[in-house]
């Protein structure tokens, strides 16, 4: 893992210094809200329904046990005990109090974090596939650049205020689950003639108008890339929208300039660029390698695992359902589970936190992982190490073997917490969880994504199942779309029909779930791939029965 | 022809928690929707509100929330206010934990 440098906790305490005396000036009347809003957003302070809220960046989802540690700390010393991991592999504190916030940043920076650019007008945090670095089907663990961008974006002074905000997305894996077709810049990791470079898709993106991204160049050599994102930046820092802000994002610029002149613009930016760029970035790229080289595997038996999956079927069905493919010989990556059946998606208490920091301690070699799904990662654990892992797991409900199932829901934290939502999101996941638990794993392999507005941070678009929830005439009421796909297959969903209200929108679902389970060829054939056979109409006619369809206005 | 007032509290958020406050008759601020003063004049209404925005150095983003008068004090005209009112539906937080909201 990358550790900061001097310069970067020099940065921080100069950084924290300066909000503590802004929090000051405006609890003193120096500083009116006008002018200390775009301050305290700069520092990812947010005033939402009920209370502040500060977004703390998780950068490319990577933490350590100490970090983690110190994250349960805050929770229980100036929130509630808990924290929230949101769909940028951030996490959030609900609660805050204003005057608590500068002792909450100086406690984030002695463990090397801060809530720098997680709002505002700039490059956000990049994010990157949560098990990079360990994943069986990895070219190359993506995490170097990934900090690299960090390091360059950060404070960058000629995109502190962009047209709009700005997210990239990196990926190590031809199988994408960085979800890069969905960001302003997504960047998956190509070999050509055996040299490393980049696929880079530009202008994807959620919200108000769903885009799946394009590609602007189908292979950028490792060494031209940041010059090339900066030549991205720079050309939409100069065409991108300011009159609109619905229309600012660079998705906006792509669609109303084209492909090919956006493309025409960067290229001539890039050569100019270019020669500026003296190797500098190449130098600290090869000294973050060294910082992100593989920990040292341990070779030994996997017999231990082995027994106890023939054993203990509730073992058997965590291996099952919450292990991925590690490159490494007897290890396996570990997915922990925010999502037991009727929990708040990406919730984890204080006491959950110090836990999963311990695991990853003792049997992780000291990593953890944020996923864009609000789920923990232990991303590298021997194999003999698993029982003992999940039985910890066990006692904390952290053991739930639902990954990439129908209870393993995105939500985003919708109307319960959110000033931008317009509906609840959380309740809906929470009664969607419990109504399907018991034929989860006869479902197989489905991905529900909520979001509580336009905005999209719940991902619905992409879900294989998404719902939005809107305010409609002063109720709360929920649209479906079906079909949608986050990965290297990317694809919008397609809306169903009208919207259901609060109360008939979980019997909808398990509507759709029954029609899925009537029609699939067999348990092979996953949600997906049945609707991409037969199109949405057989569960248009599930969803809008007849007998039902009353409720549905 | 002028639309017609929608029955109105003024509320805001406090500068400090950031908790949702409203302000009562008696010019002070409730965290309580049902002691704050239901407005059904637009002048009054309106007046209030310009005080509220001059109380920079205590609240945050004052505004005038549609409300209807019930049993027990001004209630909540729609489902925003409604949350705003009570606090998040998954965990008893907020005003449910200071034991302010009735069921």
């Amino acid at each position: 893992m990358y550790a900061y440098s001097e310069f970067d906790r020099a940065f921080l305490r100069t950084r924290n210094t300066q909000f503590r005396a802004q929090v000051e000036r405006r609890i003193a009347g120096n500083l009116t809200e006008e002018e200390f809003r775009p301050l305290r957003l700069m520092n990812g302070l947010y005033l939402q329904l009920h209370a502040y809220m500060l977004r703390v960046a998780i950068p490319y989802g990577t933490l350590n046990s100490a970090q983690m540690r110190q994250l349960a700390m805050i929770a229980d010393r100036w929130d509630k005990g808990y924290g929230h991991f949101t769909t940028r592999q951030n996490i959030q504190f609900n609660w805050p109090r204003l005057n608590d916030v500068p002792d909450m940043l100086d406690a984030l920076a002695e463990v090397g974090m801060h809530a720098i650019q997680t709002s505002g007008n700039c490059v956000r945090n990049v994010t990157a596939d949560h098990f990079a670095g360990a994943a069986a089907d990895e070219i190359a663990d993506p995490r170097p650049v990934a900090e690299l961008l960090r390091q360059w974006s950060t404070d960058h002074p000629e995109f502190q205020f962009l047209p709009r905000k700005f997210k990239i997305a990196i990926t190590g894996s031809p199988n994408d689950r960085a979800v890069t077709r969905a960001h302003d810049i997504g960047l998956r990791t190509v070999l050509r003639n055996g040299a490393r470079g980049f696929e880079v898709i530009v202008g994807g993106g959620l919200g108000r108008t769903p885009v799946i991204g394009k590609v602007l160049a189908d292979f950028i050599p490792e060494a031209d890339l940041l010059p090339y994102i900066e030549a991205i930046l720079s050309t939409y820092n100069s065409f991108g929208r300011r009159d609109n802000k619905y229309k600012a994002r660079i998705k906006i610029m792509v669609n109303e300039l084209g492909l090919d002149d956006v493309r025409a613009r960067v290229e001539a930016r890039f050569r100019t660029l270019r020669a500026e760029w003296q190797g500098v970035d190449q130098h600290i790229l090869n000294d973050l390698r060294r910082a992100f080289a593989p920990p040292a595997f341990r070779v030994a038996p996997t017999d231990g695992f082995d027994t106890a999956y023939q054993r203990d079927p509730g073992f058997r069905a965590f291996a099952d359902t919450n292990l991925a493919a590690h490159w490494q010989d007897g290890y396996a990556i570990v997915t922990i589970s925010l999502k037991a059946h009727g929990a708040t998606p990406g919730d984890a208490s204080s006491d959950q936190m110090r836990l999963m920091a311990d695991l990853a301690e003792r049997y992780g070699h000291d990593e953890l992982r944020i996923s864009h799904e609000q789920n923990v990662i232990l991303p590298h654990v021997h194999k003999s190490d698993l029982p003992a892992l999940y039985a910890a797991l066990k006692t904390a409900q952290l053991a739930t073997a639902n990954i990439g199932l129908a209870s393993d829901i995105i939500a985003c934290p919708g109307m319960d917490y959110c000033a931008l939502a317009t509906a609840r999101s959380i309740p809906v996941a929470q009664d969607i969880a419990r109504a399907v638990a018991a034929r989860e794993h006869d479902i197989g392999g489905l991905k529900i994504k909520i979001s509580g507005c336009i905005n999209a941070c719940g991902h619905h678009h992409v879900g294989h199942i998404g719902i939005l929830g809107l305010d409609r005439a002063g109720v709360e009421n929920y649209q479906i779309t079906l079909g949608g796909d986050a990965t290297e297959t990317a694809a919008l969903g397609e809306r169903a029909g009208p919207g259901f209200a609060y109360d008939q929108i979980v019997p909808a679902i398990e509507r759709v779930l029954d029609a899925y389970l009537d029609l699939r060829r067999g348990p092979s054939e996953d949600f997906l791939a049945t609707f991409r056979r037969l199109g949405a109409q057989p569960f248009k006619d599930a969803l809008y029965l007849p007998e039902v369809s009353a409720h549905a206005v | 022809m002028s639309r017609r007032f929608t029955p109105s509290v003024v509320t805001a958020n406090d500068l400090f928690e950031g908790d949702v406050v409203y302000l009562t008759p008696d010019q002070g601020w409730s965290r309580d929707l049902s002691h704050a003063q239901l407005f059904t004049d637009a002048r009054a209404a309106e007046a209030a509100l310009a005080q509220a925005q001059a109380q920079s150095d205590r609240l945050v983003g004052p505004y005038l929330a549609a409300a209807r008068s019930g049993p027990n004090g001004p209630e909540p005209a729609h489902f925003r206010e409604a949350f705003r009112a009570r606090g998040p539906s998954n965990y008893p937080h907020g005003k449910q934990e200071a034991g302010m909201c009735r069921p």
